[in-house]
């Protein structure tokens, strides 16, 4: 007969080690699991998407009941042991029926802490622990309104954004002054603080609850001081206990849990136990990478082969807050004994701090911007010596190089070792071998196979990666499932597409048919919106000025002093006496004190106070010069160089050829800046292959490249395709740059937008599809037959006076 | 305190979701309308460093200033957490469409000129 393994707990760590047992035997055991909840065995750390709206109960089944059934395992569900006899080696269940055992495991993981608060016992004050948990929060924000959580650590903030996504206004109390003080410093904490706000939670803190009031449910908040805070549900976060009671009751060695050796084995030899509800070398743990690791272990040693030990674990904590990246891992306040590095860009909201202690990372909080985490974390854990690469190891990963490298090196430049899953503590070397032994084309085949990305799933990214990586040009990678900003769940994908297949002709209309979170957006999502309907609308006179940032409102750049600059066009960076006297002249009229070359070949003036705007424009207007967009998402400059007229080694009219692309490009809006540019020759003194859309000049004819990038990140240009006419030149031109604007994300420079959707993707739409090549550039052509228009004459003449007039002057 | 009201013009004056400036001797105040046509009036220098908040973009009831993206409340020109400051804001009388402006702001901060 074979022995009987009893477990007791139908949670994460216990049925991991059953999965892990079935891997090594399926016969080793006839297997009974007991589990108090009314369910299968599910991932409880998804509860938090649950709750947002992001996912349903059927989708965070780790284990539905046919697994049991097909696995041969007996699955009392809803049944809840209540002693154990040691000497008889049964367990006894709630409903008096008793079972045999052989070997036992324990894995009864924890409970959630309420605070013995006055009226804590009140209808509507709950934890946030299982599914019935996010029922009762689901139901709840059916019917009220108000929401109080106390704790703002990382449960009670996914809490939080999760009834806020349920609609519910949201209130969290927090004892300390710092949001997940246990695993963030006090300037990641300010961030984060700042962009829970941004969407509408309001976050109390130091704040000590003193008491909960109501009749029958609770009504309001008390804290110390005396606010009281408006409630119709109160969710306790404020820690989790060890759930030790069922072994403490039946003399099974416990301290804060329940005590194991390194192979998971209880001071009674045959019983085991693996999860939250164990103590092991005095650390308790609270995520699932640890419980995992013991599971491995655990069935090792049932499965007989014993020679697997535990040693413990270091852990690292992400938040699954869709929108907000943060990562934390070990020591990150540092001591006497350490040194910080940090980097801090608050344009973008990124921050990365590392502790360092002997040239080697101790721990690392990081905000923002989390792609190098595991990096960090490895690092961290290997103990390897950083002093090579010290100077630059807050870059990240990609730019121990060089500069500029995308993803892709990324990948290439992990060792085999990287662990890319925390949660499963997958390496980049598990998910490689299986893409490549299993034939895997997608995440979810991954996901399948190697379980990475399948618990948190905040490595989706790195996954995905490694799989563009490995499988090549089959993969198309998944689009960013990010939401636009904190006013709305939507993607920059969906708002797009809901634009065009509903017709919404404005920001007001988008709004609107999308059920924005916020009454009219926000700086960062109506100008987003403004120009997706003006792309997909050119003729509807869609454009909303006041969606639009300042610059691109008042058509000139504003500067630290509230002062404006004023660049107009040098068509293909060529001038003339004509246009160099007219800018002298305004230099002298306006009494510019900075006259500026610019890097895109033309002339700058600076210091120009908004009510001179129109009147300078005027005067460069009877000269000829028109707006040069220096101050927009939309066609900068087209660079070129003398070319076949002069130069001795040039090729073609590189020089005409900038011009005419110019003329024929300029007054787009486009989702970034656009740069252009045109070289003679191959030595490229236009610097071609660093533009948006770059042409080299061959004998032949023109090579075409796209993609390019100066700026922040460099990025070399693909080439797309080489042709032989000045006119193919134009009309590849006019279709890049509309499919372009047609699919790129607001804010996404043709780099990036290229490394998402691949060069494969454009050429197949662009060189390899004449139709829809020209389909394109019609779609370009016609967008611009409203575009071209200067808007410094329009204003110099008068339009949107308001725009550059004071209201009134009180001083007159 | 006696206030004087200083007639600044008309609501239609000031585009929806967009503000004004009025030149005034201690310093220039901006005058925004929201989408439900409520108007406020604050100082036009941003706490953080005197950004002209009438050049930025209005949405709800605040506006992001145009140079780093702080966000203004427009009722208390004070700065939304954890940003820390305010501008000093401006009491508003409505008569129809007439906009009223008192040149003596409101109690709370210091940022007056
Ligand atoms: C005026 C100019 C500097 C100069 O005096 O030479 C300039 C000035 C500014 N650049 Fe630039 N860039 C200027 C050429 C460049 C170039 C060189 C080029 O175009 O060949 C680059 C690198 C090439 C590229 O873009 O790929 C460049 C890369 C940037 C970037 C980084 C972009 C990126 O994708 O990484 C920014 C930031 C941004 O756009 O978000 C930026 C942003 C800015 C802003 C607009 C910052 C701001 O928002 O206030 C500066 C405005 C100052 C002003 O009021 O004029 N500027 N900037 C140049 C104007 C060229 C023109 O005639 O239109
Ligand atoms: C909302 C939420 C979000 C989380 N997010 C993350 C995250 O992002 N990353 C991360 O690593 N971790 C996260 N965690 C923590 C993670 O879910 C836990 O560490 C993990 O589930 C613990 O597994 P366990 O098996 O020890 O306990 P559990 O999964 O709680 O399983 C224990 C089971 O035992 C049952 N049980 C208890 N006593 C008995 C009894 N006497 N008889 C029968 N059954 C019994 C319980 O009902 C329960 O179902 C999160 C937790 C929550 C609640
Ligand atoms: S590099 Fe560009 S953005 Fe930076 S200071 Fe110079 S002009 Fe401004
Ligand atoms: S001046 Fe307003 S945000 Fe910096």
């Amino acid at each position: 007969m074979k022995e009987r393994l009893i477990v007791i707990g139908n949670g994460m760590a216990g049925m991991r080690t059953v999965e892990e047992i079935l891997k090594l035997d399926t016969e080793a055991y006839d297997i009974t699991v007991f589990g108090a909840e009314p369910h299968g065995n599910y991932n409880r750390i998804m509860l938090s998407p649950v709750l947002a709206g992001d996912k349903t109960i059927d989708e965070i089944m780790i284990n539905d009941e046919q697994w049991y059934v097909d696995n041969n395992i007996t699955l009392h569900k809803g049944k809840t042991v209540v002693d154990i006899n040691r000497k008889a080696r049964k367990v006894i269940i709630d409903d008096g029926s008793e079972y045999e055992y052989d070997r036992l495991l324990i894995a009864t993981g924890s409970t959630p802490f309420i605070i013995p608060l006055p009226g804590h016992d009140l209808e509507g004050v709950i934890a946030f622990r299982d599914i019935h948990d996010v029922d009762m929060m689901i139901e709840a924000a059916k019917n009220h309104k108000h929401a109080v959580v106390i704790g703002g650590g990382l449960l009670g903030l996914e809490a939080a954004n999760g009834l806020m996504q349920q609609g519910m206004k949201v209130t969290v109390l927090h004892l300390v002054d710092t949001l997940m003080e246990r695993q963030m410093d006090s300037v990641a904490g300010k961030m984060l603080r700042k962009s829970l706000e941004e969407r509408g939670m309001e976050i109390l803190m130091p704040a000590s609850t003193k008491e909960i009031i109501g009749t029958d449910r609770v009504e309001k908040v008390v804290l110390e001081d005396g606010r009281e805070i408006e409630a119709n549900i109160v969710v306790m976060a404020v820690g989790i206990r060890p759930n030790i009671e069922l072994a403490a009751k039946v003399g099974i060695h416990c301290e804060r849990g329940i005590v194991v050796n390194d192979t998971m084995q209880t001071f009674d030899p045959r019983v085991y136990s693996v999860g939250e509800c164990v103590q092991h070398r005095g650390e308790t743990y609270g995520l699932v990478a640890p419980l995992f690791e013991m599971a491995k272990v655990c069935a090792n040693h049932l499965a007989q082969h014993g020679i697997a030990l535990y040693e413990g674990s270091v852990t690292s904590t992400k938040l699954k807050v869709t929108g907000i990246d943060l990562f934390s891992a070990g020591d990150f306040t540092g001591d006497e004994n350490t040194e910080e590095l940090v980097f801090q860009d608050a344009s973008r909201g990124v921050y990365r701090k590392l502790v360092i202690e002997d040239n080697k990372v101790k721990g690392a909080v990081m905000y923002g911007d989390t792609i190098d985490g595991s990096w960090y974390f490895d690092l961290m854990r290997e103990e390897t010596d950083i002093g090579d690469f010290r100077e630059k190891i807050l870059f990240g990963q990609a730019h121990l190089g060089d500069s500029g490298h995308g993803d892709e090196n990324r990948i290439e430049m992990m060792s085999d070792s990287t662990e890319i899953c925390g949660c499963n503590g997958i390496s980049k070397g598990d998910i490689v071998n299986s893409i490549n032994i299993n034939k895997l084309l997608t995440l979810d085949e991954v996901r399948a196979h190697t379980k990475a990305s399948s618990s948190c799933g905040s490595c989706t990214g790195l996954v995905e990666s490694i799989l563009a990586h490995t499988v090549g040009g089959d993969y198309s990678v998944a689009p960013h499932l990010k939401p636009m900003c904190g006013c709305t769940e939507h993607t920059h994908d969906e708002a797009r597409k809901a634009i065009k297949d509903h017709e919404l002709k404005s920001v007001r209309a988008a709004l609107d048919f999308l059920e924005w979170n916020t009454p009219d957006g926000c700086g960062k999502c109506r100008p987003a919106l403004n120009y997706y309907v003006m792309c997909q609308y050119p003729d509807a006179e869609s454009d909303d000025s006041q969606s639009r940032f300042i610059n691109e409102r008042a058509h000139a750049n504003i500067q630290k002093d509230a002062t404006y600059s004023v660049i107009p066009r040098m068509w293909g960076g060529g001038t003339t006496p004509t246009e160099l006297r007219a800018i002298a002249d305004a230099a002298d009229k306006y009494k510019i004190k900075t006259v500026h070359v610019t890097g895109g070949q033309r002339i700058g003036l600076y210091g120009l106070t908004k009510q001179e705007l129109p009147e300078i424009w005027d005067d460069l207007n009877k000269a000829g010069l028109v707006s040069g967009h220096a101050y927009g998402k939309a066609l900068r400059t087209v660079k070129t160089c003398v070319g076949k007229e002069w130069c001795r080694f040039g090729t073609q009219d590189s020089t005409q050829l900038g011009v005419d692309l110019e003329k024929m490009t300029w007054g787009s809006w486009t989702p970034h800046k656009y740069k252009m540019a045109a070289s003679g020759c191959p030595r490229n003194c236009a610097e071609a292959t660093i533009k948006d859309f770059g042409v080299v000049c061959v004998d032949s004819g023109y090579e075409l490249h796209v993609g390019g990038n100066g700026g922040i990140k460099v990025r070399v240009t693909d080439l797309l395709t080489t042709v032989k006419t000045s006119e193919e030149v134009l009309e590849y031109g006019a279709a890049f740059m509309q499919i372009y604007r047609e699919e790129a994300h607001y804010l996404e420079r043709t780099a990036p937008w290229i490394e998402r959707v691949g060069l494969a993707y454009v050429k197949e739409h662009i060189v390899d599809d004449d139709d829809n090549r020209k389909a394109l550039a019609e779609r370009f052509h016609f967008s611009q037959s409203f575009a071209q228009d200067d808007p410094w004459e329009a204003r110099a003449k008068g339009a949107e006076k308001h725009e550059f007039e004071a209201m009134k002057n009180i001083n007159a | 305190m006696s206030e004087e009201w200083v007639e600044v013009g008309s609501l239609s004056d000031i585009p929806k979701l967009g503000a004004r400036v009025v030149n005034a001797p201690d310093g220039d105040i901006a005058v925004f309308r929201t989408a439900s046509d409520d108007v406020f009036a604050l100082r036009d220098e941003c706490p953080h460093k005197k950004g002209p908040l009438s050049q930025g973009i209005v949405h709800g009831d605040r506006v992001s200033c145009p140079l780093h993206d702080w966000k203004i409340m427009l009722d208390s020109g004070n700065a939304v957490a954890p940003d820390e400051g305010c501008a000093a804001s401006y009491p508003i009388k409505m008569d129809g469409e007439t906009i009223f402006l008192s040149l003596t702001p409101n109690e709370g901060c210091p940022n007056k000129g």
